[in-house]
């Protein structure tokens, strides 16, 4: 097991290493130089194009500017974003638990929701019930996320007006509220995006899920539980679901990043302040720094992701957890 | 006369699949006694299996019992059974031991719960005094440190030990009748021997009737007291255990002891009835057997036999019976040799 | 037991043998759902090809910028007009037009690289095959939609071909990951082993042997395929990054609203009504060519 964790984490080193080099060649592959537009902007500050070129060193041959570009990253530095003048850490960093909020509400309601819909189609297999589940879940899984979005917030604030427009807190009101107050603000404004990315995420977890039950049920182990006498009922809940589990533990791994793509588009159309609104409006004012910072933040997050998930695999298939 | 404990008239399963219907078992009858050991023989393909599946009402679409099947359980109808007491009768009254041991047990869950489920779900024990039960059941299987082993889950164990598990899994609520549907074939031989003896000494000791499934005579001939053998989806020969092997009538039997490994003899060639089973969904007109039985005449093929008498307890599908002389001039061999190693 | 009956039963009948592509239509079409799907699909194809024929007015033009700006739907404008008083239908008719074909054009180049490296990873084997997979393995891990924001924010004014090139670049590696496990499957397989044997090339025994049996694999992912596409490139669009103006795809006009989504309201519901009823009749045909293939 302790072997295993090692290799694991190993492997998820390498993986963000290769990712740093696919963005470093991305950025040198860009026609002319990404940072011109910046460099000839007048406007732009001498102490930017400063840590612009410290940063990426710009004018040293391209072997240097890696060693460079990889050692500032081994110290969790980014860059610079101009459009925040400030670094893209320090953007980052005050927009990410945002994003790890919404994206956590979203992973426990769209796998406690996607199993519950897979249960009540596998107990009732093959009835309308079954079918028309099936079919919302499709239609919830082709639907891209950007428009879901957009649907939502024409429905719940323009036309049914009971959800907030957008952002994490009221704009005017949040400093001048009580603690309790300042609570239910927050929830209210999370409330509308995290339902959003619930539903979203939800459609693939009941589609693989109720595949998963239905390989399941064939095992013989099922038929030795049938034939000890349990109800159907029984069978699925003790049985079935407990092997279906692990499956489970693999996709959560791999939802991260529809999960997190997801959470781009909500969170630009909600205007909720997390990395995701932060690295779309870069691309309007071609931010490049914080965009490819976006592009490894994201990477490392769905990197450890997976192998957290591999982790609590390994922890729950008995047949793992003893090697 | 007491009526048998089981008793099973014209079962009929059929499977409904895109080929056509699968007759897996076609009209099949016998008894099982109170405490009696009775013996199943067939090669695979032949409805033993299904046989089996269909007492405990197991067949899943597209397979069904067909209307008119009896099977006759302490005074109840299993074809017409509801399911909450079809249910109570499942591991309770009647118990099944199959041929995959690693399979057949839940990988996630520990044998100790896996045995004391059947324990909570029937005699409504709580999970400790369940678990207490199972380990004593554990035990009486020959487990050795039934309380350690009862943690461990079924990856931990040997096939042998495994299949320990699920003897004890039947024999938990001391059932009045045992399906064993080959239930060592998947071991090494050495474990067989021992699987079959514990067996054998369980029924001795808790009076359980067993019905034994396989497609090994040795098995047949060192546990059973009265043997029926099925050939495509139906019983052609039943007769007591020595009775049989003294005086096989059928032609199938007689192939079937023929091609039985002996010790001693060149085990790189094994004696074999030529031709396979035919499809279930497309039986024979006439005999099922003709196309492989060495003795076919033109009767067989016009005329499916019934079961004529042939001896003391003793049944046979054969025209043989009435027209014994045919058994004289066979114009093919009973068994063909084939290699099982390198030629 | 009755799993062995059944088999039996299925061996029995001999069938001609038919490609796995006629196997896979000849399943599908067995399903009504799948019938639905051919059709609905078939229909929004021919409205893409036909669209100078079917669309009302010209996508990109601008009759009146004043007066005919916003307006809601109505019989003149089905669909209503946007804020520069296009004919939302005809832009939506064209767009129909624009996304499947980028869909269709990008899968291509998926297929193309995820075949060609699978093939490569699979056959070549040893120290080739490792560095080949955990190039994959760092590729899997950048979500495709934030790889592609990397590129397209890098790229600005990109043409069509390139955002088809790109498209097709960030999607091939799921393919490549099952092409490689059943190449090196099929490696060892006798019919190979046997073609090697009677001094086949390599290049012949890839092409004529291996190949053939990749079909089910490469048309299941064709077909979820172009759905992806026609999603990501419609968020690309909205995001402003994806086709350029003034040309229609159906996120670049949801784009076009999106500043006034509350009143605009129609700019954002009959193009996504539309992609969504395209991208469901894919999956719905990807899912029952997968099962047809299964089944097998």
């Amino acid at each position: 097991m302790l072997r295993y964790i090692a290799r694991r984490l190993a492997q998820a080193a390498v993986i963000v290493v290769i990712v740093a080099t696919i963005t470093f060649v991305l950025i040198h592959l860009a026609p002319g130089d990404p940072f011109s537009a910046v460099m000839d902007n007048p406007n732009v500050s001498e102490k930017v194009r400063e840590t612009l070129r410290a940063q990426y060193g710009l004018d040293r041959p391209v072997p240097e500017q890696f060693v460079k570009y990889v050692n500032s990253l081994a110290h969790g530095e980014l860059g610079w974003s101009f459009s925040h003048d400030r670094t893209v850490r320090e953007v980052l960093g005050r927009a990410l638990p945002n994003t790890l909020l919404l994206m956590g509400v979203a992973l426990v309601g769209s796998f406690s929701l996607g199993i519950l819909i897979a249960l009540i189609q596998v107990a009732r297999r093959g009835s309308i019930t079954d079918h028309a589940l099936s079919g919302l879940t499709l239609f919830f899984f082709s639907m891209p996320d950007f428009w879901f979005a957009i649907l939502a917030l024409l429905a719940f604030t323009y036309w049914v007006p009971i959800f907030p427009v957008g952002g994490a807190v009221d704009p005017v009101m949040h400093e001048y509220m009580g603690f309790g107050a300042r609570i239910l603000d927050r929830l209210r404004h999370l409330a509308l995006p995290a339902i959003a990315l619930t539903l979203l995420a939800s459609a693939s977890v009941a589609r693989y899920q109720r595949a998963a039950l239905l390989d399941v049920l064939p095992a013989d182990y099922i038929r030795t539980a049938r034939l000890k006498g349990l109800t159907e009922r029984e069978i699925l809940r003790r049985h079935a679901l407990r092997n279906a589990l692990l499956p489970i533990i693999s996709l959560i791994g791999l939802s991260f990043p529809a999960l997190l793509t997801g959470a781009f588009f909500i969170e630009k159309i909600f205007a909720w302040p997390g990395m995701g609104y932060a690295v779309v409006n870069a691309i309007a004012t071609r931010d490049y720094p914080l965009v490819v910072g976006g592009v490894i933040i994201g990477s490392i997050m769905v990197t450890v992701g997976s192998l957290l998930a591999d982790l609590l695999y390994a922890w729950a298939d008995p047949r793992l957890r003893s090697h | 006369m007491t009526p048998p404990l089981l008793s099973i008239r014209d079962l009929r399963t059929y499977f409904y699949t895109e080929a056509g219907v699968a007759r897996a078992v076609d009209g099949v009858s016998f008894d099982v006694g109170a405490g009696e050991t009775v013996g199943i023989v067939g090669e695979s393909g032949c409805g033993k299996s299904v046989t089996a599946l269909s007492i405990l009402r197991l067949i899943q679409p597209p397979g069904r019992i067909e209307p008119g099947s009896r099977i006759e359980f302490e005074g109840k109808d299993l074809v017409t059974l509801g399911d909450e007491e079809i249910r109570h009768i499942r591991g309770n009254r009647i118990s099944m031991i199959f041929q995959e041991p690693m399979s057949a047990l839940n990988p996630v869950f520990t044998i100790g719960d896996q045995v004391a489920e059947v324990a909570r779900i029937h005699a409504g024990l709580s999970r400790r005094q369940a678990w207490d039960r199972a380990v004593e059941t554990l035990a009486l299987t020959g487990m050795p440190a039934p309380e350690d082993r009862a943690k461990q889950y079924p990856h931990q164990l040997s096939g042998g030990m495994r299949q320990r598990v699920l003897i004890a899994m039947a024999l938990i609520m001391k059932p009045a009748l045992v399906i064993a549907d080959e239930p060592t074939t998947a071991l090494d031989v050495t474990i067989q021997a021992q699987i079959l003896d514990l067996l054998v000494h369980l029924q001795k000791e808790f009076g359980t009737s067993i019905l034994m499934i396989t497609h090994d005579l040795g098995v047949i001939a060192e546990t059973t007291s009265r043997v029926i053998v099925m050939y495509a989806g139906e019983v052609v020969e039943q007769a007591p255990v020595d009775e049989l092997f003294a005086r096989p009538h059928h032609p199938y039997t007689e192939g079937l002891m023929h091609s039985m490994p002996h010790i001693g003899h060149d085990q790189d060639r094994l004696n074999v009835i030529p031709g396979t089973v035919p499809a279930p969904t497309n039986w024979p007109h006439g005999c099922r057997f003709r196309e492989r039985c060495p003795y076919s005449w033109e009767r067989p093929e016009r005329e499916h036999p019934p079961l004529y008498d042939v001896g003391a307890a003793h049944v046979s599908r054969c025209h043989l019976a009435v027209e014994p002389e045919r058994r004289n001039n066979p114009h093919a061999p009973l068994v063909v040799v084939e290699g099982v190693g390198a030629a | 037991m009755p799993g062995q009956t059944q088999d039996s039963a299925a061996t029995s009948v001999a069938r001609p043998r038919e490609s796995p592509l006629a196997i896979g239509v000849r399943r599908i079409l067995r399903k009504p759902s799948s019938r639905v799907a051919l059709f609905v699909l078939g229909v929004i194809v021919l409205v893409g090809i036909l669209a100078p024929l079917i669309a009302p007015y010209d996508p990109a033009a601008q009759p009146d910028i004043v007066a005919l700006k916003d307006l809601p739907p109505s019989l003149a404008h089905p669909f209503g007009t946007d804020p520069y008083s296009r004919d939302v239908l005809s832009r939506v008719i064209y767009g129909a037009r624009l996304s499947l074909m980028i869909g269709v054009l990008a899968t291509i180049v998926s297929l193309t690289l995820g075949v060609a490296y699978g093939a490569i990873s699979g056959y070549a084997g040893g120290v080739v095959d490792a560095l080949m997979m955990r190039l994959l393995d760092a590729f899997l891990s950048i979500p495709r939609l934030l790889l592609l924001l990397g590129v397209l924010v890098a790229w600005p004014r990109l043409s069509i071909g390139a955002l088809v090139l790109f498209l097709g670049l960030t999607g091939w590696f799921g393919l490549s990951r099952i092409v490689r496990g059943q190449v090196l499957a099929l490696k060892h397989a006798e019919f190979v082993t046997a073609a090697r044997a009677l001094g086949a090339s390599r290049r012949r025994i890839l092409g004529r042997h291996v190949l053939p049996n990749l079909v089910s694999p490469i048309v299941v992912a064709a077909t979820l395929g172009v759905a992806h596409v026609i999603v990501l490139e419609a968020g690309l669009s909205y995001l402003g990054i994806g086709v350029p103006q003034p040309l229609a795809s159906w996120g670049n006009i949801i784009q076009d609203g999106s500043d006034q989504i509350a009143t605009l309201w129609w700019m954002a519901l009959f193009p996504g009504l539309l992609m969504v009823l395209t991208v469901m009749m894919l999956n719905i045909l990807g899912e029952a060519l997968r099962d047809a293939y299964e089944r097998r």
